[in-house]
C-alpha cells in the first residue's frame, strides 16, 4: 500500500483528473472570448468569410474603425486630398473613406469606468459602514434587517425597472451619471453588506477596542484598523460589485442614451456599410474587457483569499 | 499614576447581572489582581474601568476623576488584551507608535519614547518585523509595550499570559513583575489562574458570580480564607470540607462530627445555623495508622516535592498534601487526623469563615 501520502492529500491520478477537466472548462469558456479578440483584429472582410478564417492577416481597421467616424468619398475627391498623414489615415483611405471626426466610444467608455468605479467606490464604502454597524452594534431588528436587505436581490433587477424609468424621469435622474451610480450602488448594496458582513465578524473586536483605548474615536478606529484589515473581504466585494455595473445592459440600454451611456448599449450600435461592422464590434468588445480584468488581477491575491470566507484567518 | 476606586459598581446585561454592587479601592502604584472562575465578572469589572462597558450604575474614579461614562479615548489608561490585539497590518515599531501619534507628539518624541519601550522590554532588535513573524512571547512583549509606551494612569490586563505555553508563562510571570517594581505603575490584572494571581499580586481580589468576595494580601486569601468559596478555589487542591451537624457557639473549641471529636481554634462568634462546615488545607492533615478519621487510599499524585494522597472516608473524599517520604498503596487503609490547630469554621447559611483565634 502506497503510505507516502496522507489520506486527506488527493492522489496523483486525481490531481490529473482535476487538471483536465479545469483544461476543458477554460478552453469551452476562453474560446468565444478569443474569437473576440481575433475578430478585433481581421478586417471587415475576413470577419464575416465563411468558412471562417482562423489564421488570417491581422489589420488595426477594427480598432480604427471604432474610435473614428468616417465618410466614403470618390475617387476624384481622394486624390485631391494631400497625401495621408499617419497610418490609420492611409488605412481609411485605402477603404476609399475618410476620417470626419472621433466616434463617440471613447465618451462611452469613459462613461463606463466613471459610473463602474464609482458605483463600486460608493456600494463597498457604505456597505462596510453598514456591515460594521450589523456587526458591532446591538442594532433594533438586526435580522429583519438584514433580510429585508437580502430581499432587494431576491428578484432580478430589471422587474423594477418601469417605476424605477417613471422615477429617474421625475427625478431628473435619467441619463445622468448620477442616477445610474445610484441605480447601481442600490442593486450591489445588499451584496457588499452581507458580504462584508460575514468578514467584519471574524475580525475580533479586540482591535477597535485596543485602539479606543489608545485614544482613537471609534470611526477613526474603523478606518485605521478595522478596514485594513477587511481588505481581503472589499477586494472581492469589489470585484463583484464592479463587474455587476461594468457588465450592466438592460438598465443602461433603458436609462440612457446620449449623456450616461456607458460602453454595453453602445458597443452594438457601431455599424459599418451594409451591415454590423464586426472588427470594431470585436476590438470595443475587447478593450472593455481590459478594466475589469486588470481590476480582479490587481486584487487578486485579497480575492484568492477572500472567496474563502475568512476560513483560514486567525 | 492613580489610585483606582469602584464604587457601588453595577452591570447587567438584559437579566444577568454580571457585575453585583462592588466597591474596591486600588492604590496608586499596586499590583491588583482580579481573580476567579471564568463568567464571575472579573473581565467586565475590568472593561468597565477601562470604558468598554459602561456601568450600568455605580462610580468608577481615576484619581480624583469620575470616568464611568467617559470613554475608553479620554480615560488615560493602557489595556493588554488576551489576545495581544496587536494590529496585524502594522510592524513592530507602528504598533507601539500608534498610540503616540493620537496624541499629537513630535516624530522625534515617538521615536525616542518607542525605542526607549523597547529596550526595556528587550524587543528592539525586533522593531522593523512585521506581527506575524513574532513568537507568543515577542507578541506579548510588544503588547505590553504598547501599553507601556503612553504612560498612562494605569495598566489593565485581561489575561495577558493566558494563551503562552507553561514554560513561557512562569518567565513572563517574572518579566512582568520585575517590571512592575520598575515602573511603579498602577495595575489590574485579570487571571483565572491563582499560581499566576498568587506570584504576581500585592493584592487579590477573588469574585465569584459578579461578586468580590474578598481583597487581601495573597497569604491573607489563602490562609484567612473569607468565605467558603474563597477557600475551595484558591490553593490546590483547594480546602478540604466536612459537614458540622451542630450550632457552633462563642468560646467552643471543640466539634464532633459523626460522633468523632476534632479540636478546633477558640471560635470568638456563633454561627447562625445548626448546619456548618469544618475546613482545613490538605497540608494541615497527616496520615498515620492509629488515631484520627479511618478510610481508604483512593489516588496518589506525585507533586515532585510533594504528594497528595485522596483518602475515601464516611465523610467523602479528603485531600491530604503529604511529604514525599510517605508510602501508600492504593485501597490501604489508613487514619488522617489534622497536623494542627489551622482550622476554619464557615457558617453553614452564609458561607463566610467564623471569627477565631486562628482566624480574626
Amino acid at each position: 500500500m502506497d503510505t507516502s501520502r496522507s489520506y486527506l492529500e488527493p492522489s496523483s491520478f486525481s490531481k490529473k483528473m482535476a487538471a483536465a477537466i479545469i483544461i476543458v472548462y477554460a478552453v469551452i469558456t476562453l474560446i468565444p472570448i478569443s474569437w473576440m479578440v481575433m475578430t478585433s483584429f481581421k478586417n471587415v472582410d475576413s470577419a464575416i468569410s465563411y468558412p471562417p478564417e482562423v489564421l488570417f492577416e491581422p489589420s488595426l481597421e477594427g480598432y480604427v474603425n471604432l474610435f473614428t467616424n468616417r465618410s466614403r468619398q470618390s475617387q476624384e475627391y481622394l486624390d485631391s486630398l494631400p497625401p495621408p498623414e499617419n497610418w490609420y489615415e492611409e488605412l481609411v483611405r485605402s477603404r476609399e473613406m475618410v476620417i470626419t471626426g472621433p466616434s463617440k466610444f471613447l465618451g462611452r467608455y469613459s462613461n463606463s469606468m466613471i459610473i463602474g468605479f464609482g458605483s463600486t467606490f460608493a456600494s463597498v464604502f457604505l456597505g462596510a459602514l453598514a456591515a460594521y454597524a450589523f456587526s458591532r452594534f446591538r442594532v433594533p431588528l438586526k435580522d429583519d434587517l438584514l433580510f429585508f436587505i437580502l430581499s432587494t436581490r431576491m428578484f432580478p433587477p430589471i422587474a423594477v425597472a418601469v417605476p424605477i424609468f417613471i422615477m429617474y424621469r421625475k427625478l431628473g435622474l435619467g441619463d445622468t451619471h448620477l442616477g445610474m451610480i445610484i441605480l447601481y450602488t442600490v442593486v450591489n448594496l445588499s451584496l457588499a453588506v452581507w458580504l462584508l458582513k460575514g468578514f467584519m465578524d471574524e475580525i475580533p473586536k479586540e482591535y477597535e477596542e485596543a485602539a479606543m483605548i489608545d485614544g482613537y474615536s471609534r470611526l477613526q478606529a474603523f478606518f485605521k484598523v478595522v478596514l485594513p484589515q477587511a481588505m481581503t473581504g472589499i477586494a472581492a466585494t469589489a470585484i463583484f460589485c464592479m463587474i455587476f455595473s461594468w457588465n450592466e445592459y438592460a438598465f443602461a440600454v433603458l436609462l440612457t442614451q446620449f449623456n450616461a451611456q456607458t460602453a454595453p448599449p453602445f458597443i452594438p450600435t457601431i455599424i459599418g456599410e451594409g451591415g454590423l461592422d464586426w472588427p470594431a464590434i470585436g476590438a470595443g468588445t475587447t478593450l472593455f474587457l481590459l478594466p475589469v480584468m486588470i481590476f480582479t488581477i490587481i486584487l487578486r491575491k485579497h480575492l484568492l483569499r477572500g472567496i474563502t470566507f475568512g476560513a483560514v484567518r486567525k | 499614576m492613580s489610585q483606582i476606586k469602584i464604587v457601588n459598581l453595577q452591570k447587567s446585561f438584559g437579566d444577568f447581572t454580571a457585575v453585583k454592587n462592588s466597591n474596591l479601592t486600588i492604590n496608586d502604584k499596586e499590583f491588583f489582581v482580579l481573580l476567579g472562575p471564568s463568567g464571575c465578572g472579573k473581565t467586565t469589572t475590568l472593561r468597565m474601568i477601562a470604558g468598554l462597558e459602561l456601568p450600568t450604575s455605580g462610580e468608577i474614579y481615576l484619581g480624583d476623576e469620575e470616568v464611568g461614562m467617559l470613554r475608553a479615548s479620554e480615560r488615560d489608561i493602557a489595556f493588554v488584551f488576551q489576545l495581544f490585539a496587536l494590529y496585524p497590518h502594522m510592524n513592530v515599531r507602528s504598533n507601539l507608535s500608534f498610540p503616540l501619534k493620537m496624541q499629537g507628539y513630535k516624530k522625534s518624541d515617538i521615536k525616542n519614547r518607542v525605542e526607549e519601550a523597547a529596550k526595556l522590554l528587550r524587543i528592539d532588535h525586533i522593531l522593523n518585523s512585521n506581527i506575524s513573524s513574532l513568537s507568543g512571547g515577542d507578541r506579548q512583549r510588544v503588547a505590553l509595550g504598547r501599553a507601556l509606551v503612553r504612560r498612562p494612569k494605569a495598566f489593565l490586563m485581561d489575561e495577558p499570559l493566558g494563551t503562552l505555553d507553561a514554560e513561557f508563562r512562569e518567565l513572563m510571570c517574572l518579566e512582568l513583575k520585575k517590571l512592575h517594581l520598575d515602573i511603579g505603575a498602577t495595575t489590574v490584572y485579570v487571571t483565572h489562574d491563582q499560581l499566576e494571581a498568587m506570584s504576581l499580586a500585592d493584592r487579590i481580589a477573588v469574585m465569584d458570580g459578579g461578586e468580590i468576595l474578598q481583597a487581601d494580601e495573597p497569604n491573607i486569601i489563602y490562609n484567612k480564607p473569607k468565605t467558603k468559596f474563597v477557600a475551595s478555589f484558591i490553593g490546590s487542591p483547594g480546602m478540604n470540607f466536612f459537614e458540622v451537624n451542630e450550632g457552633i457557639s462563642k468560646d467552643q473549641s471543640f466539634v464532633n462530627i459523626e460522633g468523632a471529636k476534632f479540636d478546633i481554634p477558640k471560635q470568638l462568634e456563633e454561627s447562625k445555623g445548626s448546619k456548618n462546615f469544618f475546613g482545613i488545607r490538605p497540608e494541615n492533615l497527616t496520615l498515620n495508622n492509629n488515631e484520627g478519621l479511618k478510610g481508604s487510599v483512593f489516588g496518589v499524585e506525585y507533586l515532585g516535592s510533594r504528594k497528595i494522597i485522596t483518602v475515601k472516608t464516611s465523610l467523602g473524599e479528603i485531600k491530604v498534601k503529604t511529604d514525599i517520604s510517605i508510602n501508600v498503596k492504593l485501597n490501604e487503609n489508613v487514619q488522617v487526623k489534622p497536623l494542627n490547630n489551622n482550622i476554619i469554621i464557615f457558617d453553614g447559611q452564609t458561607d463566610k469563615s467564623l471569627n477565631s483565634e486562628f482566624i480574626k
